[in-house]
Formats: structure tokens, C-alpha cells, sequence
């Protein structure tokens, strides 16, 4: 295990170091006056293996192109950076054991990591005793505000409710009824909790809900309850994970759901790579809600598309995760610039109100440790790509939803220290 | 009425899949006595059969057939996971007969294997060994039986076994330049595109069906029939059911025990391999496909009574229809105004997940009171 370990870094550092010879172009790759190691924790193995490797990937990419521009300055000293990638195989409390190997033993002053967030509450703890720093790419059901992680991706309030907003006053379906289908775990009923009292607010009706235990691909049972709840169309709120969307797009298209019958079903979990998985014929038409879309016709966008697909492999896409995990290793970046030290507490401060131009947009770090973001709607297209129909401005992340029961009228502020995690506003 | 129609359906619909998954189970597990866990895995066996079969056809050669691949496919699968099965019986289970503990574990560790195969073999090799493992295994049995009864018989098993490895290597060569998907090995879940034909609804007595559910009942349906007669009209059909009865005897009376075993293992795989067809139509193919239907196909043999194809398909059909029942909150709908508390409960188990807690409720209460299933095996059985 040990010698698996260093053989890993070993390559790691080795890859690093051709990438860096090939494509640093000023030849800056020698002239570093020291290094700095970070930890990346993603799983390579096991069931989340196919999409948390895209974030490796985007990660190390993120890495070489600063590497390349000269790397990370400190006092005057510049550093290049190095990494640690470790293995979480899709089993959480592997996860917060490679995080103590990382903090303990490797002595990262940040680890770049997980995705589900089952993984997430498993490594909390781990940082918030040991006071290190994680950053976590992934949009996700908030309700959590911890000063030791950092969350680049959405909160629901810069996702599903902008895309609920949408479905209900804007799309062809308005004003129709809703039905929730999502897999059974915490995402999708934190998630639909909070569409529910919004469709309430809204004064729409969500006439049925159901979940799909994980790893189950018997949809029959609740198309028949679609079909009973929703007889003349309607739209439907899918927050089904991986796998279970391919079971269940086949399925309604069979069962006569679809765009062409009056059934709109809006996505919160399928992104490009997803869209490319279940086949576009089976999707085309069906909505979906980001931050990131790779159709975002601008420079930043393009160049980051080009540059992945270069780093990659010409068939690869980029994806609402990757730009977050793109975003957060640049962010991290400058928030140690600013700070003039890798010190967690110091960097900590420095990385509140960082700005950076990411492909998304605009994007900048809040007090409670997350991203302000723009949200898009798109419609899915033929070509498996979304075709963006809305764009909001910059919303602001809510860490505790102001449509959950439980959350209402609390938020989150660890820049001032009467307020911190959760106090009421 | 309609919604009578609607409720009936969905429940075959439902029991079918379960069934069409459960046969081969039903005669390996029911009849042989081996609990193969690695069953699913030859059910993934078939899904990926389906999915090279596709891909396939997709070549221009091929392409004015293309409709009618999934036919193909049918037969094809059942050879290829029948095979995997045969040579399965033959180097492991074989060897551990009468001892369950031993099989479950050999054939679980293989059902890894298999899972992990797939992941990092690409499908064109992987085609290419099944095929050079068909060539291997049944040219030999093709030579008259003089050669057989020669000396010099090891020489032609052995030229037929290197005559296979060469087809088997030259096919996946072949087939990996000419469908560049299949040339890289990759963990990620494919899909199956059922054809246009099978692809909507179909409207019967005023109520719109799913042609895939269709196509599925009927699989389902030839494949049991198909199995029945075999069973029961032919003569081998007729040795597998003196064996199960009794080994020993059978034996005695100069049945050879031992090609019974490999053909009932190989028909059991595959129709796990049929199985695999069906439910690549119905979501994606994966390595751990197989593994979601295991518990089920257990579940469906031993409620329906080990060893009695029967009962296996009247579990699978009284589970199906209690799924929809319960899950889809049918009846609320048959009886709109029943008393709240009713109401209230059917509504809170009226979900996928809690449907599956209350039918897993259901058969360990009726396993109480009959612990041998629905059509427990009659008669005098001498193995022990």
C-alpha cells in the first residue's frame, strides 16, 4: 500500500514534470524557487469512479496551467505547485481516513476533494478538528456551513429554485401541476423539500413524489402515479442520480411522457457528461439548471472547453463540476497570493471576497464560504448539448435555505466572529 | 376496467422482468442445488451481448438487418452466457458439489471477476474469447467417435483448442479496427437502443402499453414455454428431472449424471443470458446490472418453492402485481373514500422504496408459515 502510494506520487510528479517541460513554453518550469504539495481526494475506483476521475482531471489541469504561468508567489518566492492525488473508492470513511493521511502525514495546507456528500459529512469532522481546509466542487443541498470547507458548487437557491421559478411561469408546461422523482437519499429529498415549499409560495400544486431506493431500475410504479397525478402533462422535478436517469428516460419515453405529450422534466443531476451517457434522443427537449453550461458562448468558456479537450482527448466535455473544481485550485491560488503565507487561518481571511473570471463568469467568495454564481437554464438539444434559454444575473449562495423549514431565516458569516455559523438573521 | 387493465399490466409487467431473471436461477439453484451468485453476472453477460450485437450491426454490412438485431441477439446471448456458465460447471462447481458454503464463495469470487473483466478488458477481446471459448469447447465434441475413442484424441482437442485461440484473437482484432467503441476497455455503463419498432406504445382495448414491456412478456413467455417442454417432452429433459429426483439411482441406470449437470448449468445460464436482453432494453448496461436482480431472483425461487417452475412463476407474477398494488397506491384508487387511517397508511407505503420494505415484510411473515415456499418439492429426496 505504501509503496502503491509513493509509486503514485511518483507518477503524479513525473507527469507533472513532462507537462511542464512540454507546454510551459517561457520556460519558467526551472526556475521555481521551491514547491508546495496539495491534496486532491477523489474516488478513482468504485461506483463514482467515472465521474469524480473528470475532476482529477480538471484539477491537474487547473494545476499545470498555473504551474506553467509561473506558479503560486509567496514573500517574493515563487512555488510550484505539486500534488498528492489519494484514492477515496467510493466508500466514505475512506475518505475522511485519507484525509488524516493527508493533513497528518503529507502535510497539504489544502486538499482539493470528494463529490457525493455522504462523503462530504464523512471528512467534515476530520477537518474541523485538525483545522485544515477543504475545497468541495460539488452543487450540492447546502444546509451546512462549516469554516473549515469551502463550496464552490451551487446552494439550491443558485440552482433548483431559479430552474423551479423557470418551470413554473416560463416554460411550455406553466402553471401546471409537479411531480418529484428523485433516488433515494439526501440530496433529492433535502432538494425536493425545498421545491416544495417554493411551488407552494408560487401557488402551484405538486400533486405527487416518489423515490427510487439506489441501485433500482423498476420505474413502472411510479409512471403509473405520473400518469394518474399528471393526466394532460405536467412537470416533473428529476433529481435521480447517475444510472437510475438512463432507466428512467427510456421508460417515460416508452410509457408516451414526453416534451411532444406535455411532460417537462427539469434536471438538477444531468450535465453534459450525463447527457452523452443516457443518449440525447432520450432527453431532447427535457430541461436542465447550472452554473456551467460547455455552450456558454464566451472566450473564457471556449478556452476553457479547448483547453481540456487538449489536455484530454478531443471526445472529452466539460461540465458544471469540472468548472467548479477548475475554479476552486485558481481561487485557492489567489487567496494564498493575498495572503502572502499557505497558513490555513490566514488564507482562510484572504480568501473571502476573492474575485476571479471564471468560465462561467464572474464568480466571488462570500463570507459563508461559498461562491456567488450566475445561473442558466438550458434546454437539452439534439447534439447533447444545452441550448441556453435564461440567464440570471449573479445570485448570491444561501448556506441555509430561506425556503427550508428547518433554515428559514438564518444564514451564514465567518468574517464576523458574533455571527459565524448559523445565526439568525 | 381500464384501470383494472392498466393495474394487471403493469404488474406482468413487472413480474415478468423478475421472472425472465429468475428462471435460470430457478433450474440452477432449483434443480442443481448450486447457489450461483455470479447468476447476475451472467445476466450482464447478455446485456453486453446485446450491446456488441448493436454495434454490429451498425456496420454497413449489417445495417439493412439492423432492425432485427435484438432477435439476434436473443440467440446469441444464451449461447454466450451459456458457454461462461459451461465452463463455469466444468472447472469450479464441478469440483465443489455438496458443499454451499464452498460454492457461494467460489462463485461470488467469480462473479467479481467477471464484474472487474468487463471493466478493463475491451468488448472486441472479450468477444473474441468467447468465441475462441465456443470453438474450444464444442469442436471437439463435433469428431466422430472413432477419433474420439483413439489414442491420439488429446492431440485434436489440443489442435482445436489452438485452431480456437486463433479465431478468437483474429475476431477481436478484427472486430476492435472496424467498431472503434468496442477497441478501449472502459468502467463507464453503455446503452442498448432497442430498434424502432419496439420503440413507443401500442394502444390494446383503449389502454396505450409500452412495446418494450411487451417484447419483455413475450421473451419471457417463449423462454418459459421453451423450458417447460424441454423439461418435460425430451429425453435430456427427462435425465434432469431423474437426477434431481435421484442422483445415485440415476446413475445407476447408466445416466451420465455428469453431461446432465453441464447441460442443465448451461440452459440455467443461459437464460440468465435471455434474462440480460430483456433488461438491457429497460435501463443502462453496466458491470453491476446483474448484481441489482440478484437478491430478487433468489427471493422469487425460494418463495416459489425450490425446484418447481411453477411456483417460480407465480411468485414472480404475485410479486410483480403486489409491487404495482402497493407502490402505485392502486388501491386508493379502486376504493377512493376508505377510512382515513387505512388511507393514510397505504399512502405512507405507496413509494418505491417502502413498497419494497412491505413486500420483504410479506414473504419473511408468509415464509413462517410455509418456510418451503409455495410448491414445496414432493417425494422422497435421497441426497443429503
Amino acid at each position: 500500500m505504501r509503496i502503491s502510494r509513493r509509486i503514485l506520487a511518483g507518477l503524479a510528479t513525473a507527469s507533472l514534470a513532462v507537462t511542464a517541460t512540454s507546454c510551459g513554453g517561457g520556460g519558467t518550469s526551472g526556475s521555481f524557487d521551491d514547491t508546495v504539495t496539495v491534496g486532491i481526494l477523489h474516488s478513482l475506483s468504485g461506483t463514482m469512479a467515472i465521474s469524480e476521475s473528470t475532476l482529477v482531471d480538471t484539477e491537474k489541469m487547473a494545476i499545470e496551467e498555473i504551474n506553467a504561468a509561473g506558479g503560486v508567489n509567496v514573500g517574493g518566492k515563487s512555488y510550484k505547485i505539486e500534488y498528492i492525488v489519494e484514492d477515496g473508492a467510493s466508500d466514505w470513511p475512506t475518505f475522511a481516513e485519507k484525509s488524516k493521511k493527508l493533513i497528518d502525514q503529507d502535510g497539504v495546507p489544502v486538499v482539493f476533494g470528494g463529490w457525493t456528500s455522504a462523503s462530504r459529512k464523512a471528512m467534515l469532522p476530520v477537518y474541523e478538528s485538525k483545522d485544515a481546509f477543504l475545497y468541495y466542487p460539488i452543487q450540492y443541498e447546502a444546509q451546512e456551513c462549516s469554516n473549515n470547507i469551502f463550496y464552490t458548487g451551487a446552494t439550491p437557491n443558485q440552482q433548483s429554485e431559479p430552474a423551479t421559478d423557470f418551470m413554473y411561469k416560463r416554460s411550455p408546461a406553466a402553471g401546471g401541476d409537479f411531480f418529484l422523482v428523485g433516488s433515494d437519499y439526501v440530496f433529492p429529498r433535502t432538494s425536493n423539500t425545498i421545491t416544495k415549499a417554493q411551488v407552494k409560495q408560487l401557488g402551484g400544486k405538486v400533486v405527487g413524489e416518489d423515490y427510487l431506493p439506489l441501485g433500482n431500475t423498476e420505474v413502472a410504479p411510479i409512471i403509473s402515479k405520473i400518469k394518474k397525478a399528471l393526466p394532460e402533462g405536467g412537470i416533473i422535478i428529476n433529481t435521480l442520480n447517475g444510472d437510475q436517469n438512463v432507466a428512467f428516460f427510456k421508460q417515460i419515453q416508452d410509457a408516451g411522457i414526453t416534451p411532444s405529450s406535455g411532460y417537462y422534466v427539469m434536471n438538477y443531476s444531468i450535465a453534459e457528461e450525463e447527457i452523452s451517457t443516457i443518449g440525447p434522443e432520450f432527453l431532447e427537449g427535457h430541461y436542465g439548471a447550472w452554473n456551467y453550461m460547455m455552450s456558454i458562448d464566451t472566450p473564457a468558456s471556449k478556452k476553457f472547453a479547448k483547453s481540456f479537450k487538449k489536455r484530454w482527448g478531443a471526445d472529452r466535455v466539460v461540465a458544471d463540476p469540472q468548472e467548479s473544481a477548475y475554479n476552486m485550485v485558481y481561487l485557492w491560488k489567489q487567496a494564498v497570493e493575498d495572503a502572502g503565507t499557505f497558513d490555513d487561518n490566514a488564507v482562510r481571511e484572504a480568501l473571502v471576497g476573492q474575485k476571479f473570471d471564471a468560465p462561467q463568469g464572474p464568480v466571488e467568495v462570500m463570507p459563508n464560504h461559498h461562491l456567488s454564481q450566475t445561473v442558466r437554464i438550458g434546454e437539452i438539444n439534439a447534439e447533447g448539448g444545452f441550448t441556453i434559454l435564461e440567464e440570471t444575473g449573479v445570485v448570491l449562495p444561501q448556506a441555509w435555505n430561506q425556503k427550508h423549514p428547518s433554515s428559514k431565516g438564518f444564514a451564514c458569516d465567518w468574517t464576523d466572529p458574533s455571527k459565524g455559523e448559523k445565526y439568525k438573521l | 376496467m381500464e384501470l383494472l387493465l392498466d393495474s394487471l399490466f403493469n404488474g406482468v409487467a413487472i413480474g415478468s422482468v423478475l421472472l425472465v431473471a429468475a428462471l435460470g436461477l430457478a433450474i440452477v439453484f432449483g434443480l442443481m442445488g448450486v447457489i450461483n451468485l455470479a447468476h447476475g453476472e451472467l445476466m450482464m453477460l447478455g446485456a453486453y451481448t446485446t450491446y456488441v450485437t448493436q454495434l454490429i450491426f451498425k456496420l454497413p454490412i449489417l445495417k439493412p438487418f439492423y432492425n432485427s438485431y435484438i432477435i439476434v441477439s436473443i440467440f446469441l446471448a444464451f449461447i454466450v452466457s451459456g458457454v461462461v456458465g459451461i465452463l463455469l460447471e466444468k472447472t469450479i462447481i464441478r469440483k465443489l458439489y455438496g458443499s454451499p458454503l464452498e460454492t457461494l464463495l467460489a462463485t461470488w469470487g467469480v462473479s467479481l471477476i467477471l464484474q472487474q473483466f468487463v471493466r478493463s478488458v475491451p468488448l472486441a477481446y472479450g468477444t473474441g474469447l468467447v468465441i475462441s471459448l465456443i470453438i474450444g469447447l464444442f469442436l471437439p465434441t463435433t469428431f466422430s467417435s472413432k477419433i474420439k475413442e483413439s489414442i491420439n484424441f488429446k492431440y485434436f482437442k489440443f489442435s482445436s483448442w489452438i485452431l480456437a485461440a486463433l479465431t478468437g484473437v483474429l475476431t477481436g482484432g478484427v472486430i476492435s479496427s472496424t467498431v472503434s467503441k468496442l477497441s478501449r476497455a472502459s468502467a463507464r455503463n453503455v446503452d442498448v437502443t432497442a430498434p424502432s419498432w419496439m420503440r413507443g406504445q401500442v394502444e390494446i382495448l383503449g389502454t396505450a402499453f409500452p412495446k418494450t414491456r411487451l417484447m419483455i412478456i413475450v421473451i419471457t413467455l417463449i423462454s418459459v414455454i421453451a423450458i417447460t417442454l424441454f423439461l418435460n417432452q425430451s429425453a435430456w429433459g427427462m435425465r434432469i428431472r431423474a437426477v434431481t429426483q435421484n442422483r445415485q439411482m440415476s446413475d445407476c441406470l447408466g445416466i451420465s449424471t455428469e453431461k446432465v449437470d453441464i447441460i442443465t448449468f448451461g440452459i440455467g445460464s443461459g437464460l440468465a443470458g435471455v434474462a440480460g436482453v430483456a433488461v438491457s432494453l429497460l435501463g443502462s448496461v453496466g458491470p453491476n446490472v446483474g448484481g441489482n436482480y440478484i437478491v430478487g431472483c433468489f427471493m422469487v425461487v425460494v418463495l416459489g418453492g425450490v425446484g418447481n417452475l411453477l411456483g417460480t412463476v407465480l411468485a414472480s407474477f404475485g410479486i410483480g402485481i403486489m409491487t404495482d398494488l402497493i407502490g402505485a397506491g392502486r388501491l386508493l384508487s379502486i376504493w377512493p373514500d376508505m377510512p382515513l387511517p387505512l388511507s393514510n397508511t397505504i399512502n405512507f407505503f405507496a413509494t418505491t422504496s417502502m413498497a419494497r420494505v412491505m413486500i420483504f415484510a410479506l414473504i419473511v411473515i408468509f415464509l413462517q408459515f410455509k418456510p418451503t415456499g409455495l410448491f414445496p418439492q414432493k417425494g422422497r429426496m435421497v441426497e443429503n
